[in-house]
Parts: structure tokens; C-alpha cells; sequence
């Protein structure tokens, strides 16, 4: 069964917004509500309308299970990693050891009420990316596997 | 240097060693069958290294806890804590020690056993990764001191628990007693999750020290023990609710099966946690101490009338695994009924329970042995079935010694480790009530004639035509059932020093109730 070209055309739009979206969730998952399991279910969820929308097989040329398997197991390594880096720096595992530090995302923040500083998670956001990767990779492994079985079944 | 850092995050190692070795899995699975074996047979060395150290530690220098995300990870509460264990902490006393070293020493056994046994399978990696999950999942159980992070775990080793069982997927069947053994686990963990809101509900804490200083024992505390316990002896497969196990450890790749006891052993440290440690001295000890005693000797009695007419012999094998179960309920039960009672305990309570802790690491050792073996005879014989099997002994010699120590151990015969853990619950049960350690006894004799006749079926007889090819399994499969065997000859050979060291310290700490709640709160 083939949904029509306005479908299609629709999902194929909407499914970059999906992911920037699913991304933005998993960015702010320190301040705003959300984290990284929720914006990794809101990118995945970008396939699953592609899957609705096309063929099994057009979106698999798209999307490849290896590659969304390497993002699940990335994810989780970045995540433990990030955990072990605390006793590299005299903390316990998983301990802040990112807190109060500046750099890539901006200004050094300190503790207590500040003017509206975005990184003032330390490590938190780290975590969120290394769980949004991970919840991409898997939910989407997941759905791959459930519609092809899908397909299965009709012939 | 490099000792002294290790030393200090073992707690943390325990479970970041084999979670990093799960998720590097499906990376490494892409780079070929030697570089895969390599990084399995290291994470397993790595992960076994990393628990022995920690239950060395912890009985060398007394309970050990690490709190997870604080600058000092030995300090329970942290000048930012209010005062309150608001962090994850686990505390690794000698009971937890003693869980810690039983799957270490299981784990990697039965991981060098699989490295040969399921090479000729496909999407090894996933298994493994799968394998690993399951160990860190029960080591996390085992040592954590929060209540919900134990359910986290549970969680986790039911999941990876559930997709190993349904692993072969073996027409159907083998998903079907997955699907069985998840939807099973997920009720008792959704039940668990239920309890433990009653109880953050009413105290605002999830430590489980803290818990048990602020228990009051109210009507919703009731209900939330029924909700515990229940479930976790469901999880560790004691009669009436031991349904799932024959299912589970039939289908179970052999290795897997090894595990999955230690996995119901981690349920059964739980169930003891929140008995004696969470509820402690507000039960009624002598109604929950025959709680465990009826459970058990119900698990004792219908597990081995039940093994006694099964043909295939890895259900007989699980069958059997509830039955013993039932030794470990009825040695704990009898301590913890007789736990208000100083004269009893230091008379027989102690002895009893030092002996149903034994038989845990006992049971884990020979059952694990004994499903290997039955694995290794499925591996070259292609079939479990009882009644096709036979005369595998002149082809399969090392394989027949492994079984015979096994069964000679699950009999309690000497001098193998279960009859040490035996006479310890015979002895002291007899003191308690005559009749209870009759019954224990009959049920060893029963667990004998079972085990002669499955040695019988299996290995006895003249060589048959079907099995002209069978030989003796790769050297990977033995050395896993050798390190088992081992331990199943040494600790029934010489059982006083473990008894000395790992068992005693381990029954001190699950009587201690008040030592454990000072280890965090710092005698409040």
C-alpha cells in the first residue's frame, strides 16, 4: 500500500523538524522540561511517521539499523564516560565534574542565581546528550523491527 | 597510586566494568570472531577482578559505601545533604560480599563456557552485550542501598534476564517462555514499584537505612511488605509461584541458565534485605521467620516430587532449582524466627542461617555446574530427552566426572559443598523442629535417586549408533565447568574457612540491623 504524494511530501517536510525539535528538547533537558529520553523519543519518533508515510524498504535506504545500532551503543558510552570522568577528577562516579566550568557552550557560571546563563548544567547536559543518542538509536532500531514485521505478515 | 584509585571506586567499577563491556559489544561484534572473544573474555576477567576485590575490601575492612555523584565518594552525608542520604549510595556489606563473590565467580565461568558453547550461533554480540547486562544488573542489586536504584537493577536483569531465555528462538518456544518470564517480572516489578511509592510516599527517602530509622509499621507499611516480598519470591522461584522457572531455564541457553540462579539468588538477597534490614525488629518474627520456613519447605517438596518424573533433563534441572531454594528459605526462615530469641540464635539460629547463606554460593556452584554439563551434552548430543540419551560416558569422560560432582553435591553427599551447607541446616533445624529437618532430609534423598537416575539415563550403557560422532566439548566449554567443579570440591573439602570468612561475617551483617543503618546515618 502506497499513501499518497500530499502524505509523503508532508512526512519528507516534517521529518527535519521532528529531529531539530527532538534535538532542542534534549539541549535544554537542564532547564526546561524534557531531557534527553524524551527529545531522543521525539527524534525517533521523525521515522516512525517516515515509516507510516513510504515504503519499508525506501526508508531503510534512508535510515540504516547499523548505523542507528553504533548512535544507541555511542550514546550509552558517552554517558558512562562522561560518569567516569568524575574520578579522574577526585569525585565519585557520575559527580559534577563539568560544574562551574565554562568553554564550548559559554560563559563560566557560577553557583547561586544567575542573569539567564544556558549552561549551567555541567555535566547534566552530557548526560542528556549521551541518553538522547542512545533513545534515537534504540527507539528507532525498535521501529525498524516491529514495521518489518509488519511487512512480513501482508504477503 | 593506581591501586589505591581503583580501590577507592571499586563499588562504582562493579558496575561500569560490565556495562562498558556491553556497550562496546556491538562496536567491537563488527571487527571479527577473535577480537569479539577477546573483549568478552576480558570484560568477564575485568568484571570478576573488580567484585573479588570488592568483597575483599569489604571483608577485610568492613562495609564499604560509595555515593554516586558526590565529590567524596565515601562520605554518606555530604555537607550538602542536609543530613539526609540524598544520593544513590551503595553499600556493600558482608551479605552483599558474599552475592558479589557468587556472581563473580559464576559469571565468569559460565562466560568462558559460552565463548565455545554458543560459537556456532548467530548475533553473538547482542548476547553477549545481553550477558553483561545481566551480571551488572544482579551486582547491582546485590549492593546497592536504595530501594528504587535495587528496583532499577531488577529491572534491568529481567529484561536482559528475558531476552536471553527467548535467545534460541527454537520455533517459538523459547520466545514464548521469554515472553512468560518478562510479563512475570515486569507484574512483580510493577508491584515492587508500587511498594516502594507507599513507602517514599510516608518518609520522603529511598535509602533503605533511612527507610528502616523511620519506619513506623503502619497499615500502608504492611501492604507495601506484602508488595515487596512477594514478588521477589516469585523472582526467586519459590513454590507456589515457581512457575516461570521450569519454562525459563529449559529454553535458556545452558550458560544463560547457570546465570539466571544466580539472578533468583539476587531476588532471594532482596527479599532477606528488606525482611530482616528494611522491617527488622517491627515484624513478628516468629510469623515471617514460618513464612520463609513454609515457603521453603513447600519449594523443597514439591520442586523435587516434581523432578522426578520430568525426561528432559534441564527442566528436571530446574525443578530441582526450586527445590533447593527451599534449603536456603528454611535455613534463613528458622534464624529469622528465632531472631528475637537470644539464647536460640547463638545456639542454632546463627548456625541456620550461616547455613542457608552457604547453600546460596553452594547452589549457585553446583546447579551452575550441572546445567553446564547438561548444556554440554545438548551441545555434541543435539537433544535434552532423557529417554534418547545414554552411553555419552565412554565418549564424553571429563563432562560425566563434572555431572558426577554435581549431582553427588546437589544430593548432599560428602565431600562435595552441599552436604557442608546440609549437615549445617539439618544440624540446626533438628534443634528448632525435629520434623522440618526430616523432611530436609528426605527431600536430599529424593534429590539423589533423581540424579542417579539422569546419570544413569545419560551416561551409563553401551555406546550408541545415533551418537557415534559425539566427543568431548572444546577445551573453553570444559575450563568454564572445571572452575565451577573446583570450587564445588574445595568448599566441600575445606568448608571451615569459608564459613569462617565469608559466611559468618555475611550472617552477622544480615542480623546487624542497627549497624547497617549507622553505616549511613552514623548511629542517629
Amino acid at each position: 500500500m502506497k499513501m499518497t504524494k500530499i502524505v509523503r511530501t508532508t512526512a519528507d517536510l516534517f521529518f527535519p523538524f521532528c529531529l531539530v525539535f527532538g534535538l532542542y528538547v534534549v539541549v535544554h533537558g537542564h532547564l526546561t522540561p524534557g531531557g534527553g529520553f524524551q527529545g531522543g523519543a521525539v527524534m525517533a519518533t521523525g521515522t516512525a511517521l517516515l515509516l507510516v508515510a513510504r515504503a519499508y524498504d525506501d526508508v531503510t535506504g534512508r535510515i540504516r539499523k547499523g548505523a542507528m545500532k553504533a548512535c544507541e551503543a555511542t550514546g550509552l558510552m558517552l554517558f558512562l564516560l562522561a560518569g567516569l570522568g568524575g574520578l579522574f577528577h577526585g569525585r565519585a562516579f557520575l559527580g559534577n565534574w563539568l560544574a562551574q566550568a565554562g568553554g564550548l557552550f559559554g560563559n563560566r557560571v557560577e553557583l547561586g542565581a544567575n542573569a539567564g546563563d544556558l549552561y549551567t548544567g555541567g555535566l547534566i547536559p552530557l548526560l542528556n546528550f549521551g541518553v538522547g543518542i542512545e533513545v534515537l538509536g534504540g527507539l528507532t532500531v525498535i521501529l525498524l523491527y516491529m514495521l518489518s514485521g509488519i511487512k512480513e505478515e501482508k504477503k | 597510586m593506581m591501586d589505591t584509585f581503583v580501590m577507592r571506586h571499586l563499588p562504582a567499577l562493579l558496575i561500569a566494568v560490565p556495562l562498558l563491556a556491553a556497550f562496546v559489544m556491538p562496536l567491537v561484534g563488527g571487527a571479527g570472531r577473535v577480537a569479539r572473544n577477546a573483549w568478552v573474555l576480558l570484560g568477564a576477567l575485568a568484571t570478576s577482578a573488580v567484585g573479588l576485590a570488592l568483597a575483599w575490601k569489604v571483608l577485610a575492612t568492613g562495609t564499604v559505601l560509595y555515593v554516586f555523584g558526590a565529590a567524596a565518594p565515601h562520605v554518606a552525608l555530604p555537607m550538602d545533604s542536609g543530613g539526609i542520604p540524598i544520593r544513590i549510595i551503595f553499600q556493600v556489606d558482608a551479605l552483599s560480599a558474599l552475592m558479589v563473590v557468587i556472581a563473580s565467580l559464576s559469571s565468569l565461568g559460565i562466560t568462558i563456557y559460552s565463548l565455545a558453547a554458543e560459537s556456532k550461533q548467530s548475533g553473538l554480540e547482542t548476547f553477549y552485550a545481553m550477558l553483561f547486562l545481566l551480571v551488572a544488573g544482579v551486582l547491582g542489586m546485590v549492593s546497592t542501598g536504595d530501594l528504587f536504584n535495587f528496583f532499577v537493577f531488577l529491572e534491568i536483569s529481567s529484561l536482559a534476564g528475558a531476552a536471553l531465555v527467548a535467545y534460541r528462538v527454537d520455533k517459538g518456544v523459547a520466545v514464548e517462555a521469554g515472553l512468560k518470564y518478562a510479563l512475570l517480572s515486569t507484574l512483580g516489578a510493577l508491584a515492587v514499584l508500587t511498594a516502594i511509592g507507599i513507602l517514599i510516599g510516608q518518609y520522603n527517602a529511598l535509602n533503605l537505612a533511612t527507610l528502616a530509622s523511620r519506619m513506623q509499621f503502619t497499615t500502608l507499611d504492611k501492604l507495601a511488605l506484602v508488595l515487596l516480598a512477594v514478588p521477589l519470591a516469585m523472582k526467586c522461584g519459590a513454590v507456589p509461584m515457581h512457575f516461570w522457572t521450569p519454562d525459563a531455564y529449559t529454553t535458556a541457553p545452558s550458560s544463560v541458565t547457570a546465570f539466571l540462579v544466580v539472578s533468583s539468588q539476587a531476588s532471594l538477597y532482596g527479599l532477606f534485605r528488606i525482611l530482616f534490614t528494611l522491617y527488622g525488629p517491627l515484624l513478628s518474627w516468629a510469623t515471617f521467620g514460618w513464612f520463609l520456613i513454609v515457603l521453603g519447605v513447600l519449594s523443597m517438596f514439591v520442586g523435587v516430587t516434581m523432578a522426578i518424573p520430568q525426561k528432559d533433563v534441564k527442566r528436571l534441572m530446574a525443578y530441582h532449582a526450586v527445590s533447593q531454594t527451599g534449603y536456603m528459605l528454611l535455613g534463613v526462615g528458622v534464624g529469622l524466627a528465632v531472631l528475637g530469641n537470644a539464647d536460640a540464635l547463638a545456639k542454632y539460629g546463627k548456625t541456620a542461617m550461616a547455613g542457608g547463606l552457604f547453600h546460596i554460593i553452594n547452589h549457585a556452584m553446583y546447579k551452575g555446574l550441572l546445567f553446564l554439563t547438561a548444556g554440554a551434552v545438548f551441545y555434541r548430543a543435539g537433544t535434552r530427552n532423557l529417554n534418547k540419551l545414554g552411553g555419552l560416558g565412554h565418549d564424553m569422560p571429563w563432562t560425566m566426572v563434572c555431572f558426577m560432582i554435581g549431582a553427588l553435591a546437589i544430593a548432599g553427599v560428602p565431600p562435595f559443598n552441599g552436604f557442608a551447607s546440609k549437615l549445617l541446616i539439618y544440624e540446626s533445624v533438628f534443634r528448632f523442629s525435629p520434623f522440618l529437618s526430616i523432611i530436609a532430609m528426605i527431600v536430599s534423598i529424593l534429590t539423589l535417586a533423581s540424579f542417579v537416575k539422569v546419570f544413569h539415563s545419560m551416561f551409563l550403557g553401551p555406546r550408541r549408533a545415533e551418537f557415534a560422532a559425539v566427543r568431548e566439548v572444546p577445551a573453553p566449554m570444559l575450563a568454564g565447568m572445571a572452575l565451577l567443579a573446583v570450587f564445588v570440591v574445595a568448599a566441600g573439602l575445606a568448608p571451615q574457612p569459608f564459613i569462617d570468612r565469608l559466611i559468618q561475617p555475611a550472617v552477622e551483617a544480615l542480623v546487624d540491623r542497627a549497624g547497617y543503618v549507622a553505616a549511613i546515618l552514623g548511629g542517629i
